[in-house]
């Protein structure tokens, strides 16, 4: 251990109080009992799928186009979700399907 | 409806939505608990990281505060903006989570990527209770994670098997609910604006800065729609 017990206890405090200011603070702001304003109830409706967009591609920030393989196992593992998901629209199916090809991809195709 | 078929429903309701959420923090969370350990951090810190802070990503960055000087007022700025965007989270469970009851400080506490795409995006079967659905939900992301990388503290290094890539599980559960929340919906303007706007802030910022801006940019193209666009503005994907 680099820091003593105590240090690394703050430390883990400190990373605890900032994401829990994060995850709390809309909460606190519009309690349940006051109604939130109307951009408020607006932002709740549209922000959740242009989140999971920021998420997907949040995941997919360390593909490079520009070297090997040049995003090719990405590209792969995405078509074939949307491939089986179009087809079949099955949620756990989709997304093993898409693991798997990936795996495959960066295990034995692209090395 | 009594209690314990109560808790059993929600129970059996909840679990296969939480399956590639096992199999994602099953191999990460060991892979984070090993990592502890090889810069001397054994399974009890990693269990205490988990439990008390629990989030992903900024647990790997914090590994780096952990074999740092001692700096808590940076390990808390810095939880800060990695986490900004659970704000959003809260911002879109504001309706939802209402009148959930006594969980609701839990479902809060534990509301991380994964459990917020899930909660967000299924509602309970009918007939299910919807607190202890989506408590179950969040209860079990949670226990995953603390469990996995309190065990990967223990045992990472014996294990010996090829995972490489496992951990685009994660990305494939995005990508899936992505796609639910696209076919569900008939206007698509958020997801663009979402996607796009991450893109375009990811080449602008680069890998390690562009969250913050992606959200500004994401809220500033969503107040600019509602201004412009005339009438009742349709449920958004």
């Amino acid at each position: 251990m680099y820091l003593t017990p105590i240090q690394a206890l703050i430390i883990i405090f400190a990373i605890a109080l900032g994401t829990m200011l994060t995850r709390f603070l809309p909460f606190l702001l519009f309690p349940e009992k006051k109604t939130p304003p109307a951009y408020i109830t607006y932002l709740g409706k549209v922000l959740p799928s242009a989140i999971i967009g920021l998420l997907v591609v949040y995941c997919l920030k360390g593909v490079s186009f520009l070297s090997f393989p040049h995003g090719m196992p990405e590209a792969a593992a995405v078509l074939s979700i949307l491939f089986l998901h179009i087809w079949k629209r099955n949620t756990l199916l989709s997304i093993a399907g898409g693991t798997i090809v990936y795996m495959v991809m960066v295990q034995f195709v692209f090395i | 409806m009594n209690q314990r078929h109560k808790y059993q429903s929600a129970f059996l309701a909840a679990f296969p939505n939480t399956l590639p959420i096992l199999t994602g923090f099953a191999f990460l969370g060991f892979a984070y608990g090993l990592l502890m350990s090889a810069n001397g951090y054994g399974p009890i810190w990693s269990f205490l990281m988990s439990s008390i802070a629990f989030c992903g990503s900024m647990q790997f960055v914090a590994v780096t505060l952990l074999t740092s000087p001692f700096a808590p007022l940076q390990a808390l700025y810095m939880a800060l903006m990695v986490n900004a965007r659970h704000l959003f989270y809260g911002l879109s469970m504001l309706e939802k989570y209402k009148g959930i009851g006594k969980v609701k400080p839990f479902l809060i506490y534990v509301l991380c990527d994964e459990t917020f795409s899930i909660v967000n995006s299924k509602e309970p079967p009918e007939g299910v209770d919807r607190a202890a659905f989506y408590f179950f939900v969040s209860f079990l992301d949670y226990f995953y994670w603390v469990t996995a990388s309190t065990l990967g503290g223990l045992f990472g290094s014996a294990i010996q098997f090829n995972t490489k890539g496992l951990d685009f599980v994660l990305t494939a559960l995005f990508i899936v609910i992505f796609l639910e929340q696209w076919m569900e919906g008939k206007n698509h303007f958020s997801a663009v604006t979402g996607i796009a706007c991450s893109i375009i802030c990811l080449m602008l910022f680069g890998t390690g800065n562009f969250i913050i801006p992606s959200m500004l940019l994401i809220l500033f193209v969503l107040s600019l729609y509602r201004k412009f666009r005339k009438g009742d503005i349709p449920s958004c994907t």
